[in-house]
């Protein structure tokens, strides 16, 4: 049952990253034709234009989002390639628990990492 | 030129040996239309009596001849000798699977996981089904969803050809999941739950990575891979409930009207009857 779970999961972030990870290029590389989300001017990395986009609800719930689907499509997948290795049971346990613990631990740093630019953006 | 002596490089062992697998040259004179599997014949008539292959029917139709020639797994009983355009041809037993003997490969573990995928129609009718009195209603459509599946004929060659096959002790592997989709599939079958059950987990098919060698080498041309990815959608669709439910096709009356066109003769008597 865990397999099919899991493998349900895997795609439907796999499906959340590309929508995302679309959403990111389009913001960083087609700057000419959305501009809105580059309010300062100038390029998409500029410090100016990155805290405007951080402080938005939006772009937060982007980012949180996005790592979240990122995190759960690849630790899946990594998990996916090492149990293929063939790990005696014990350590094939030992290994889904440090790979959800480590993706929990990303995933709270990351979005303390986002909240953190928001709260900065909103005070600055 | 057309090579008119090739070399068979096999692959020899002999488990009360003790000793490892090695290799043999042969010589071998082609003829007209012969196959690896009259070159072998005809090596185990001649210079090699002891060499030990599996086959039967030698027209394609058994699956037992199933071996590694010339690093792509075949099947040896229509896989013709001046069609490997090689003058060695090496033949070794299917990979992946233990060796018993020289070019016989163990396949048990194979037709364990196919048995327990439930490879067969699951009904609550077991007395028409053991002594049919009419028929399942199937149509000519219902019956394209499974029907290249059902060409299978289990010679392992799929199988061998699978990286995730080679490296993961517990994925089932493409044929009994071609199998288990091919029943799942069919109209006339209700065992699509029964089935989900053991699908779910490890035996299942969430651990392919569509590498696609199952289609590429099968030599009835069945696409495991397909059957697989079908396999994925309609079972993570029941999971979600989006699975459209059915029963199995009711039995019905056979059709009486039917007359035999003019231009098809008319079956011989049978010469087995019913006991």
């Amino acid at each position: 049952m865990r397999d099919q779970r899991l493998w349900t999961w895997q795609i439907a972030a796999g499906g959340l990253v590309l929508l995302l990870l679309g959403a990111h290029m389009t913001v960083m590389h087609l700057d000419a034709l959305v501009g809105a989300f580059n309010p300062a001017g100038g390029r998409p990395i500029d410090w100016a234009n990155v805290v405007a986009r951080g402080r938005t609800v939006t772009f937060f719930v982007g980012y949180v989002l996005l790592l979240g689907a990122a995190l759960v499509h690849g630790l899946i997948g990594l998990r996916g390639i090492l149990l293929e290795l063939g790990p005696p049971a014990d350590l094939g346990r030992a290994l889904n628990g440090l790979l959800l613990v480590a993706g929990a631990g990303l995933f709270v740093l990351g979005t303390w990492a986002a909240w953190a630019s928001f709260l900065l953006s909103r005070g600055s | 030129m057309a090579t008119t002596e090739v070399v068979l490089r096999i692959r020899r062992f002999d488990p009360s040996s003790g000793g490892p697998p090695r290799w043999e040259d042969v010589p071998v004179s082609l003829a007209p239309g012969m196959t690896v599997l009259d070159a072998l014949r005809w090596i185990k008539e001649g210079p090699s009596p002891t060499l030990t292959w599996r086959s039967s029917c030698r027209m394609g139709v058994c699956g037992s001849c199933g071996m590694f020639i010339n690093g792509r797994p075949r099947l040896a009983c229509n896989t013709q000798m001046a069609d490997l355009h090689s003058t060695i041809v090496s033949v070794a037993p299917l990979p992946d699977f233990p060796i018993i003997r020289d070019l016989v490969p163990d396949l048990a573990r194979m037709f364990d996981s196919h048995a327990a995928l439930a490879p067969y129609l699951i009904r609550g009718d077991r007395e028409e089904q053991e002594r049919p009195t009419r028929e399942y209603r199937q149509t000519p459509e219902e019956m394209e969803r499974y029907l290249q599946f059902s060409y299978c004929i289990k010679c392992g060659c799929c199988l061998s050809a699978c990286p995730t096959y080679a490296t993961d002790p517990a994925y089932s592997g493409p044929m009994p999941l071609a199998q288990a989709q091919r029943y799942n599939a069919d109209g006339r079958d209700g065992g699509f739950a029964a089935r989900a059950a053991v699908l779910a987990g490890s035996r299942g098919p969430w651990r392919c990575h569509y590498a696609g060698e199952c289609s590429r080498v099968c030599p009835k041309g069945v696409d495991p891979a397909r059957a697989i990815q079908l396999l994925r959608r309609d079972l993570v669709l029941g999971a979600l409930g989006l699975r459209r439910l059915r029963r199995p096709a009711p039995v019905v009356e056979a059709p009486r009207e039917t007359r035999r066109r003019p231009d098809i003769p008319e079956a011989p008597t049978p010469s087995v009857t019913r006991v």
